[in-house]
């Protein structure tokens, strides 16, 4: 009995697990490419990406159908709260219903697309890219690269152009600046420039965070406390905006970026935890832009 | 035909998007590091999938999901669902706004649960912990954050009370639970903040604030428009380490009432 009993787990205990092998290769990639980047198993990880590229499609399609589902449940929630008010609060038929069905499936590929090319394209850069910039030991260039990568993709980011727009028109209404269209420009564009300078250095503060390894709450509760005095002295009319810039500045494209590269920096360097310090670079992006915000009204309105 | 046009836009503007950083990362690998990058075609595949994903997911929301919150957001906050009649009175009776609250609460958390932004953080916050951070776990949590900001955004707006105030006991309740909770949880708490309000949440929450801002009566839409993405980006700090301190507290319950039935 309890033979039976032994072999039996063993036969099922090995299935899966050989299964999951597979299918943690083709999932992973990102642990994969992250070898790459340590000099000397260049081999090792191409052996890896060939072997990923011999499943045939029989093993790919429940991983596809796996992913899809994931997205499914992503999703979910959105279409129970609709439904639900629909039909139980607001009580009127859906308007268009073919054609809100159509969009929750563009938005399900896409999800299923995004998150592929994370853990394809994304997550792989990102750690490169900080692994690269720590091996080359150039303090100067890796703080070079992320205050640009803070500010250029923030200038051109567009719920801050929306934002600063809006905040432009709100502050020519209000007699605060002069409400011919000049002026509105040169304001939103400041608002913008102070935005984007504000990511960069929050950028380039966390990376020497993670660098020197200095315990993030002293700096996030110290950029709480300034957060409160400048609300003090700052117009009112400003203080709503700056506080909703924090929020807006850091994109779907960005946040995935910064992460690897703080996480990537954090695990290249002996004594730093990639949870402890790795994280946290896009808590400063968010933080900072508040106090800049403040900032630049302070200095345009007085 | 009209949607394929949408469509191209939106994958130009994402593409416009991603622009910066391929100039960027570009230009480092050339002039700085002058090294290739390995498996360039994945990344670049990589890459491709992220920006059409995105264009399919904006394409989509903007077909389907953003018009109909928009117009619900519009619609519950319209007199003449809240009070009846099409003329409000004069002062606003923050009990009639009920449906609204609980709108905000909703769809903060199901925006939050399909915010791509915080999917990833999720995933990189799993895979660095070894899995001690569960992905669904993290995001469930920090879409609770969202729901009791949102609504109590939307109740700041319909009893016109100071933004500031609220942020300042957000941020004295964020002070006191990152002196108590575990270390190791702090910076992704803090990160959790910052993710959630992104490509989903805005645009829908933004109309929701506007929308009961310029309905209220006595509220200036350009006064109390704002605030709403600042109480979603304030209370998941709180609702993670919240929930870190729970973790840490049901932990040593457990130990202790083990120790205890030990001992006897």
């Amino acid at each position: 009995m309890t033979v039976f009993h032994k072999s039996d787990n063993a036969l099922t205990k090995k299935k899966p697990d050989f299964r999951m092998q597979k299918v943690h290769q083709i999932l992973s990639h990102s642990d994969a490419d992250y070898s790459g980047w340590l000099p000397d198993r260049k081999n090792d990880n191409n052996c890896i990406t060939d072997n990923g590229h011999q499943h045939d499609t029989m093993k790919i399609l429940p991983i596809i159908f796996q992913k899809i589902k994931t997205a499914l449940m992503d999703l979910l929630p959105i279409i129970v709260v609709i439904a639900f008010f629909q039909l139980v609060v607001i009580r009127q038929p859906l308007p268009q219903l073919g054609e809100v069905i159509f969009g929750a499936l563009l938005v399900v590929a896409g999800l299923v697309l995004f998150v592929q090319g994370l853990e394809m394209g994304l997550f792989p850069i990102g750690e490169a890219m900080a692994y690269a910039l720590a091996r080359k030991g150039s303090l100067f260039w890796l703080l070079v690269f992320a205050f640009a990568l803070g500010f250029s993709t923030t200038i051109a980011e567009p719920a801050l152009i929306a934002v600063a727009a809006e905040a432009a028109d709100i502050a020519g209404k209000g007699g605060l600046i002069h409400p011919d269209q000049k002026s509105l420009t040169t304001y939103a564009l400041g608002l913008r420039i102070s935005v984007a300078v504000s990511v960069g250095l929050a950028i380039l503060v966390g990376v020497i965070r993670i660098l020197k390894g200095w315990p993030i709450h002293y700096l996030i509760i110290g950029g709480y406390v300034v957060v409160m005095l400048m609300t003090i002295i700052a117009p009112e009319e400003i203080i709503g905006i700056a506080y909703d810039a924090g929020g807006v500045t850091t994109s779907t494209i960005t946040v995935p970026l910064v992460a690897a590269l703080g996480v990537g920096l954090a695990s290249s360097i002996q004594g730093r935890s990639p949870l402890l310090d790795g994280f946290g670079l896009i808590a400063f992006a968010s933080l900072l832009p508040m106090i800049f915000v403040m900032g630049y009204g302070l200095l345009i309105f007085n | 035909m009209d949607f394929l046009m949408d469509f191209v836009k939106i994958l130009v503007a994402t593409g416009r998007d991603v622009l910066p950083i391929i100039l960027l990362i570009g230009g480092f690998q050339l002039l700085v590091l002058r090294q290739p990058i390995p498996h360039l075609g994945r990344v670049l595949l990589g890459g491709v999938y992220v920006v059409i994903g995105l264009a399919l997911f904006l394409a989509g929301l903007e077909k389907a999901l953003f018009p109909l919150g928009k117009i619900m957001a519009a619609q519950l906050s319209d007199p003449v669902f809240i009070y009846g009649t099409p003329d409000p009175p004069a002062l606003a009776d923050w009990t009639a706004y009920g449906w609204v609250y609980l709108f905000g609460a909703m769809i903060g958390f199901a925006t939050t649960i399909a915010e791509p932004s915080l999917i990833a953080v999720a995933y990189k916050a799993s895979e660095v912990s070894m899995g001690t951070i569960s992905q669904w776990g993290l995001r469930i949590t920090v879409a609770i954050g969202v729901s009791v900001g949102i609504s109590l955004g939307t109740f700041r707006i319909v009893t016109g009370t100071p933004l500031y105030m609220y942020i300042l006991v957000g941020y004295v309740m964020v002070i006191l639970l990152t002196l108590v909770s575990p270390k190791n949880i702090i910076a992704l708490a803090y990160d959790s903040g910052g993710v959630t309000t992104s490509t989903v949440t805005v645009p829908l929450v933004a109309a929701l604030g506007l929308g009961l801002a310029s309905t209220v009566p006595g509220r200036n839409p350009a006064l109390d428009g704002f605030g709403l993405i600042a109480f979603a980006s304030l209370f998941p700090i709180i609702s993670v380490l919240g929930y870190a301190q729970l973790a840490v507290w049901m932990t040593h319950r457990k130990t202790r009432t083990a120790e205890k039935t030990y001992a006897v």
